[in-house]
């Protein structure tokens, strides 16, 4: 068997948000190459809050946070991180801001400095894989709920990531999407990712284990 | 989907929505400036004719061109309502203690039609473009990021803002809120306004922080560039000349 290739490793992080009882006490997580991880937990138990800590919109109170075996602890190293892990947010109306699909999809990449060839063949390889064919114009706030979805996914997608973070991926999705999704999460068998869920079958038919949040602690079931 | 702002013009097949948004930028930038300075009788006629052309050439609906000047002459209407028995000189006219100037009227008159040649050729000019379309030239002209960044966010999420308002109006609604001139009313819509507040504070720092997960280090990289065609340029330069002349009529 090939040794594991640890991602991300967090050591004795403790987290809270001002004048708010604790989330996180001295709380350990290790996450590494090639796992596909759901995240489970009551409401308000820090699921969301361990993936801004881990892209580093959140600072810890103490503890290590280590990615890509290199230790995080200041904006400058989050800059990486954040061109290596791709974080879907729960609401797409935070994550779609550009007026345009295709514009949207190209901020990330742009961002990571490909030039204009490279970023409309990015543009295109995410459309297909993520059946997004003939959105290119149209305006993003005007899209339904489910393709908001979608093109929130697409747009962290064209950042080509090695570990995706999605967050609530599904909620208010029906079936047909959410079958889509289920595809498109198969589709690059190189992607490691973690998704938080309340939804048992989703997480059955994507992930290979399951973690519980709860206390401030992650423990496998 | 609610929709705020319906850019109703910006859709359309004239030479002059085909335009390039920064020659129509610029055009309407110095037209404005000429107009509003000059004082030539013969010159601001001249512009108003030079916009009601521009409109025509755009093929927009009169019906609605109208309804957009009432706005603009319903404020001029009360310049017209002052400026006669405020504004001194020589009297034309007594009526009881009051006098109506002759230089009033003509400031009043050259008011109107200054106002109004410079609406109409903003609408004919910047109307029939996407308000993405402007910000995006406005990149190109080298306006400062700041400000074209302020302007595009302010307008993407006006949307979002109103839409967010639309059902906070429905959750009071169907909760039988009715609106009246008491108490509750005042305190229901300021805990409205300050749910607003509070929700675009938060949206902006998600926002913000969506962006960063994906790169953002404080430049917007542009995906399209506008192509400036010999049409463009022809256009451009009959606008331009047009306007210039302007000040030179005798």
């Amino acid at each position: 068997m090939t040794e594991k290739v640890n991602l991300i490793k967090i050591n004795k992080l403790s987290f809270a948000y001002p004048s708010r009882q604790p989330i996180f006490n001295k709380m350990n997580f290790n996450f590494s190459k090639g796992q596909r991880i759901g995240l489970v937990g009551p409401n308000g138990s820090g699921k969301t809050t361990l993936f801004h800590l881990i892209m580093g919109l959140l600072s810890p109170l103490e503890g290590k946070i280590e990615i890509f075996r290199k230790e995080r602890k200041e904006e400058r190293d989050f800059a990486e991180v954040r061109e290596r892990i791709g974080l879907v947010f729960q609401d797409p109306d935070d994550q779609l801001f550009s007026p345009t699909v295709a514009e949207d999809i190209s901020f990330g990449p742009l961002n990571l400095g490909k030039n204009h060839q490279e970023t409309k063949e990015i543009l295109k390889e995410t459309l297909e894989t993520l059946g997004l064919i003939g959105f290119e114009n149209r305006i993003t706030h005007n899209l339904s709920y489910g393709e908001k979805r979608l093109v929130s996914l697409a747009t962290v997608w064209a950042m080509q990531p090695e570990v995706l973070l999605l967050d609530e991926p599904i909620v208010w999705l029906d079936e047909k999407t959410i079958e889509k999704v289920e595809q498109i999460l198969k589709s690059n068998q190189n992607l490691s990712y973690i998704i938080i869920s309340h939804d048992k079958k989703f997480l059955k038919n994507t992930t290979d284990s399951i973690y519980l949040m709860d206390n401030g602690e992650i423990i496998k079931i | 989907m609610v929709n705020l702002i319906k850019e109703k013009f910006s859709k359309g097949t004239s030479i002059i929505h085909a335009l390039d948004p920064r020659v129509k930028i610029i055009v309407i930038l110095l037209f404005s400036v000429i107009v509003a300075v000059t004082d030539k009788t013969i010159s601001l006629i001249a512009a108003l004719l030079f916009s009601i052309m521009i409109v025509m050439i755009a093929k927009l609906k009169a019906k609605e061109i109208l309804s957009r000047l009432l706005v603009v002459n319903s404020f001029i209407f009360l310049l017209w309502i002052m400026l006669p028995f405020t504004f001194g000189g020589e009297k034309i006219y007594t009526l009881g203690s009051m006098g109506i100037s002759q230089e009033g009227i003509k400031y009043a008159f050259l008011i109107s039609i200054k106002s109004n040649s410079i609406v109409l050729a903003g609408i004919a000019l910047l109307s029939t473009t996407s308000v993405y379309n402007i910000i995006h030239a406005l990149h190109h002209l080298y306006l400062p990021d700041k400000l074209t960044q302020l302007f595009f966010f302010t307008y993407r999420y006006l949307h979002t803002i109103y839409s967010e308002y639309v059902s906070l109006n429905n959750a009071l609604k169907i909760r039988g809120f009715k609106p009246g001139t008491n108490f509750h009313t005042y305190k229901t819509y300021a805990y409205l306004v300050g749910m607003l507040l509070v929700r675009s504070y938060d949206r902006s720092n998600r926002v913000y922080d969506a962006m960063l997960c994906r790169g953002f280090k404080g430049k917007f990289w542009t995906l399209n560039h506008f192509n400036f065609k010999k049409t463009d340029f022809v256009a451009g330069t009959m606008m331009i000349t047009c306007v210039l002349g302007l000040v030179l009529l005798p």
